[in-house]
């Protein structure tokens, strides 16, 4: 492959996360390089989630700190994670059900549109020229993630699997230098499975974007994934290349059971 | 003939003023999932603002031009109207992010109590007049056409050409511009809106400012009608089936919703009434919305929600 992995540009240092006496999150750490693609799984109620919504400003850690390129990130609004270049799709589809797919990735626009409020309430001038400008590359988008021949039509009556690649448009409309993705595969078959791996890889390849995923099929994960945080129960349990932690006894313990 | 197309008009021009107080409904629906029960109250605080400030500015003007009275009235009352925007995002809507319908309705209610209180004690609880120079004499038009030609009232033709004219500013402002898409994406899903970026909280500003100036006319117009008193508010509940019927997604839902209805109500309690003895305008509106929501619950035009269980 031509890309290669560069510098830690997401760091999590001792991240702990509860919510009244429930521990989500407990003591933990781990890292992101630049242009790699991360994995953090585990079984249901591992964590995985919340993990996921503290790195995108969602939830605020009552411990740890989290470094964002170097740079200690305080508590933040979520759209401001957005502003720093973090995009995400969600587990349970959050696209905008009464637009056309067309729509929904321009959205993913909003950022970069630089016109003042003012004019683009008035639709004149050079809110205008943006406008075609953002159209363009939606465009590109659309014909990387070959779904061209839906364009137009409403989010609502696609079908699932379409659905999710409408949501990874739109957080690729943006632009992101990080992309987090919230169980990209699951309720998949495997036809769409394989789609959105080669989407995934694809994404990671050609434009460098530094890939954050979550997923709960071991199988998936370990063919597209650089490095892998495993968690159970709020705790991570193992961290390495994905050979170095399918061989990990304490991952093969909590996805297993004891006594295999 | 001429009698039923004087009365067609008559409602479409009813029809139209309720569009008006719908609109301000389904803007706020379609932007932030909230049914805001303050439209009327909002109505009402508008239509004060801009009866007491007219007045105040007139005596200051000493009575000279009423026309400069009223702009300056009418820009007063628009910030006002973005005050009372800010401060309920600020205050209510901010903290209630993510919450179930159910929720923020009852915290509308809230704010109506509070907005109908506050409004009275500013501004006072007399009746006022508001005087925008609307010309009051009815005109005979067609006279060539029908005998006895078709009457119409000048200051109803006038509203609801103003109406007209704000209902279609609104559905560009809504389905072309980057805003109004950012705005329909925070009304689909408040968390994925923030995850690309959007600001929810400026856009809740904005969407209340902009009802509020569609309450703001609807108060004008509505008040300089039939005065401005505290049962202005209840104006809004006469919109309520307009809603119902036109879906309370739909800006064009809106509008058609409300023509239906304006012209309903006036054919009905002309060419049914006598049979049934009369008073239907009263009920029409409602009887006609809940057939609506036996049959079609999400409206004429509002978008069914069919979900994956």
């Amino acid at each position: 492959m031509s890309r290669k992995i560069g510098d830690v540009i997401l760091d999590l240092q001792n991240i702990s996360l509860r919510f009244g006496g429930v521990k989500a999150l407990t003591d933990i750490s781990f890292n992101v390089r630049e242009h790699e693609v991360r994995a953090i799984i585990g079984p249901n109620g591992a964590g995985k989630s919340s993990m996921l919504n503290v790195i995108n400003g969602v939830y605020h850690p009552q411990d740890g700190k989290i470094l964002f390129r170097g740079q200690e990130r305080k508590k933040m609004e979520p759209h401001m994670a957005a502003v720093q270049g973090i995009s995400r799709t969600f587990q349970n589809i959050a696209l905008f059900k009464g637009m056309s797919v067309l729509d929904n990735i321009m959205t993913g626009r909003t950022l970069k549109m630089k016109s003042n409020l003012l004019m683009q309430a008035l639709w004149i001038g050079p809110a205008r020229n943006e406008e075609i400008e953002h159209r363009r590359k939606v465009e590109e988008v659309i014909d990387f993630l070959e779904i061209q021949h839906i364009r137009k039509t409403p989010v609502g009556r696609l079908p699932y699997g379409l659905q999710k690649r409408v949501d990874l448009g739109r957080a690729l409309a943006m632009e992101p230098q990080i992309l987090l993705l919230d169980e990209p595969m699951a309720g998949m078959n495997v036809e769409e499975k394989q789609d959105m791996c080669r989407f995934i890889l694809d994404v990671n390849d050609q434009f460098g974007t530094t890939i954050v995923l979550i997923e709960h099929d071991m199988g998936v994960v370990m063919d597209i994934s650089d490095r892998v945080v495993v968690l159970d129960y709020g705790k991570k349990i193992g961290d390495g290349m994905p050979d170095d932690v399918r061989s990990n006894p304490e991952v093969i313990k909590a996805y297993l059971g004891v006594g295999h | 003939m001429g009698f039923f197309i004087e009365t067609l008009i008559g409602g479409l021009m009813a029809g139209m003023l309720y569009s008006l107080v719908a609109l301000g409904f389904v803007l706020i629906f379609k932007a932030s999932g909230v049914f805001n029960f303050a439209q009327g109250a909002m109505v009402l605080f508008a239509a004060l603002a801009m009866a007491r400030f007219s007045s105040w500015a007139n005596a200051a003007l000493g009575g000279d031009s009423l026309f400069l009275a009223n702009l300056i009235a009418f820009v007063g009352a628009g910030m006002v109207m973005f005050i009372v925007a800010w401060v309920i995002e600020r205050l209510v809507l901010r903290n209630l992010v993510n919450q179930e319908g159910a929720t923020l309705l009852m915290a509308t209610l809230g704010i109506t109590y509070v907005l109908e209180g506050v409004g009275q004690t500013l501004f006072g609880s007399e009746i006022y007049n508001i005087d925008v120079g609307m010309p009051k004499d009815p005109v005979i038009m067609f006279e060539s056409l029908f005998e006895g030609g078709i009457l119409i009232n000048k200051e109803d033709f006038i509203a609801a050409l103003i109406a007209a004219i704000l209902v279609g500013v609104l559905t560009l402002f809504f389905q072309k511009t980057p805003i109004g898409r950012a705005l329909r994406a925070v009304a689909d899903d408040h968390q994925a809106a923030l995850s690309i970026g959007i600001p929810l909280n400026r856009i809740w500003v904005i969407v209340w400012c902009v009802a509020g100036v569609v309450a703001l006319v609807a108060g004008i117009i509505w008040g300089s009608k039939l005065g401005v008193q505290f049962s202005l508010a209840t104006v809004a509940m006469r919109a309520l089936p307009v809603v119902i019927l036109g879906g309370l997604t739909s800006v064009p839902g809106a509008i058609v919703g409300g023509l239906i209805i304006g012209v309903g109500e006036k054919l009905s309690e002309v060419y049914l009434g006598p049979y049934v003895g009369g008073g239907i305008e009263i009920w029409f509106a409602y009887m006609l919305a809940l057939v609506f929501l036996l049959f079609r619950p999400q409206g004429l035009f509002g978008e069914k929600i069919i979900d994956r269980v």
